[in-house]
């Protein structure tokens, strides 16, 4: 296990959240969507032309955009 | 009167459980230490009256979205017997944490689990005592869509309402560790009271969401269904509209007429050529209106839009917007109010603003009545769809246009997170409710505009008493020789330049005014459209519709919501000289090649 950014998991992998490097109100929404330490995440799809990350988290699909998905830090097997 | 706030976060069916509780009798009213408004409506809880609040959906107390702010002030400023909080219990394990933070505010709770029918369907089980104990407050389980556990619910907000007197909310702006403690509560709790099945029964989402999503077909498949939408609506609208007109033009013939000898002249005109003529020719698009909507709640309801976010999302980015910018620019094809509204989601000012700019560029529902009316009168019906559909392209291009332009003096770097939410099948009587609620939304609009506006055309078109209806010593026609000068370049005559001063308070009056200053409607008037504009013309005339300052209550909103004079003077100014610049720029090479 290693940690990677969110944004350089492959389509279809998970891992864990180690770490939630987001601000004030960014870190607010994502936890209220259920983005938490220790959670586990799955990368689902990626839209066209550098669009944004369909991710799971729990039972919750959310979608970001890569450069806000940088800013969490992922367990997962390299 | 004892006082219940309705609060919970955003897409938990709060005002799907408000409506079923209040009964639909709310109202819109002020309250202290806050600048929006807020429905409210009064109800009968055994034997006493007391009033619902609907507080903006927010997923944190202590968050800085200023729906979040309104919530709080709410909350600190006005006194309140009963915190009603209402949970969405297929996602219970998000939504605890909000309901933790409440109960420090010390104000009796009663949570409502709503979408109790999705959770047993997904298989989710609760254990109410222990949730009740956690939550320390009374729990009930309910189906606002479906109306299941209301009698129940209402009993048990009676009950806790009984008990208590009422209290201000103290909210103690606490530190984020705390608030992390909450959340390893909630966690706690949730797997004490809740057992999910290990894998939700998300299978049928998914697999619409392998097409719906699908990297190359997404696009394509997205804009194939609005194609379909539209067609669909035309398909069901068209023979619709056409019994529309010949049920008004029977009462024309067969009742009205008889009046014109019992009245006098000038009544008879105000209230038959002025106030009916007008006023039906806009109710004869009612049902395609009324459709279009339908059509849009469907989508809106099922969980496509935030799809759509996610499809368009890197191309707005390129235009300094999000993909929420273009869900908006959709909402728009409806009413550009609403549409404005909705970017209170965005926190960042400026993109909340580009936004903005860009959202009266929408083709609306009432711009597209003048339309459907002047493609049908002036070209083939192969060719009317093309042009409708050249319309929307325009419209698309003058709001990426716009976005564009202006994109550098309004930068933005906000973080974008969108729930893709599970598809949901909208009930029927949703839907028939959805469509009453355009009806009645139309039926109000005019009463207000449309009315106020055809009587004022027809007072202008026939005053100083004795000119020749609409001429060029009337009113109307000093009104349009003032305006020929600017319009006639492209290609606008007096009579439509006054149909366009209108046009600036609705453009629902646009079609009323021109029946009023010809004295025709329906089919009489297509006919006389056509031979009083060519093609050039009309389509000049549609692009100036189209791109124009589209309502005095976009105006109004766009103030409210920019809370900027300056803001609302540029989108208005922009947009006529744009409006001006672009049908020039077609009218003058239509003609120059020989149109
Ligand atoms: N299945 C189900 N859907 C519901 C229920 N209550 C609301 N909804 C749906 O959830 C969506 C969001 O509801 P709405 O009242 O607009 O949510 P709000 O954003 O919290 O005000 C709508 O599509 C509703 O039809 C319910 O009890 N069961």
């Amino acid at each position: 296990m290693s940690m990677v950014r969110l944004s350089e998991l492959a389509i279809g992998q998970q891992g864990i959240i180690g770490d939630m490097d987001a601000e004030g109100q960014f870190r607010q929404r994502l936890q209220s969507l259920g983005f938490r330490i220790g959670k586990e995440v799955r990368l689902i799809r990626q839209a066209l032309f550098g669009g944004p990350l369909q991710v799971r988290v729990g039972s919750v699909n959310v979608m970001l955009r890569r450069c806000d998905a940088a800013s969490i830090q992922i367990w997962a097997e390299r | 009167m004892k006082r219940i706030a309705l609060l919970g976060m955003p897409n938990t069916g709060k005002s799907t459980f408000f409506n079923r509780l209040t009964g639909a009798s709310a109202r819109i009213g002020n309250w202290p230490g806050i600048t929006v408004d807020l429905l409210s409506a009064r109800i009968l809880l055994g034997a006493d009256m007391v009033e619902v609040v609907d507080l903006p959906g927010f997923y944190d107390l202590h968050g800085f979205s200023e729906d979040e702010q309104v919530v709080r002030q709410f909350l600190q400023n006005n006194p309140i017997d009963l915190l009603c909080l209402i949970i969405n219990a297929t996602q219970i394990d998000q939504q605890l944490p909000l309901a933790l933070q409440l109960r420090r505010l010390g104000l009796p709770t009663v949570a409502i689990l709503n979408m109790a029918d999705e959770a047993e369907q997904m298989g989710i089980r609760f254990d109410a005592a222990v949730l009740t104990a956690g939550l320390d407050s009374p729990v009930c389980f309910v189906s606002a869509k479906y109306g299941h556990g209301f009698s129940e619910a209402r009993e048990t907000l009676r009950q806790v309402l009984e008990r208590n007197p009422p209290t201000n909310a103290a909210i103690q702006h606490t530190e984020f560790a705390a608030d992390e403690a909450l959340l390893a509560e909630a966690e706690k709790l949730v797997a004490r009271s809740v057992s999910m099945p290990r894998v939700l029964e998300h299978g049928l989402t998914e697999r619409i969401d392998r097409i719906v999503l699908h990297p190359i077909l997404g696009i394509p498949l997205f804009f194939l269904a609005l194609f379909f939408l539209f067609q669909a609506v035309y398909t069901l609208g068209g023979p619709l509209q056409d019994g529309m007109t010949w049920l008004l033009t029977t009462v024309h013939d067969q009742v009205l007429a008889h009046l014109q000898p019992i009245l006098p002249g000038w009544l008879y005109g105000l209230l038959v050529e002025g106030v009916y003529d007008g006023l039906g020719t806009v109710a004869s698009f009612v049902p395609i209106i009324v459709l279009f909507f339908l059509g849009m709640a469907l989508i809106e309801d099922s969980g496509y839009l935030s799809r759509i976010a996610f499809l368009m999302d890197a191309l707005m980015a390129k235009l300094g917007l999000d993909g929420r910018g273009f869900v908006m620019l959709m909402m728009g094809f409806g009413c550009n109010v609403p549409a404005l509204l909705g970017t209170r989601v965005m926190r960042s000012r400026s993109l909340r603003l580009l936004t903005m700019l860009i959202i009266p560029f929408s083709l609306c529902s009432a711009r597209l009545q003048v339309f459907v009316f002047l493609t049908t009168a002036l070209f083939s019906s192969t060719q009317a769809p093309v042009v409708l559909f050249a319309l929307y392209v325009v419209s698309f291009l003058t709001a990426f246009g716009t976005a564009l332009l202006f994109k550098n003096r309004l930068p933005s770097r906000e973080p974008l997170l969108i729930e893709l939410p599970p598809y949901r099948l909208p009930t029927f009587k949703q839907v028939i409710l959805r469509g009453w609620h355009e009806v009645h939304h139309f039926l109000s609009r005019a009463s207000r505009f449309i009315i106020m506006g055809v009587v004022a055309i027809w007072l202008l078109t026939h005053l100083p008493p004795g000119v020749a209806v609409g001429g060029p010593q009337s009113l109307a026609g000093i009104f349009g020789s003032w305006l020929e000068p600017l319009l006639r370049p492209i290609g606008i005559d007096q009579q439509m330049a006054v149909v366009l001063l209108f046009g600036f308070v609705a453009k629902e009056i646009v079609l009323g005014a021109m029946a009023v200053i010809y004295g025709l409607e329906g089919d009489a008037l297509s006919h006389l459209m056509a031979q009083r504009m060519d093609w050039v013309q009309a389509f000049s005339f549609m692009l100036f519709i189209l791109i124009y300052t589209p309502c005095l209550s976009t105006v109004a909103t766009l103030r409210s919501e920019s809370k900027s004079l300056v803001f609302t003077g540029v989108s208005i100014v922009w947009s006529l000289g744009l409006a001006w610049v672009i049908s020039f720029a077609f009218y003058q090479s239509a003609r120059l090649l020989g149109y």
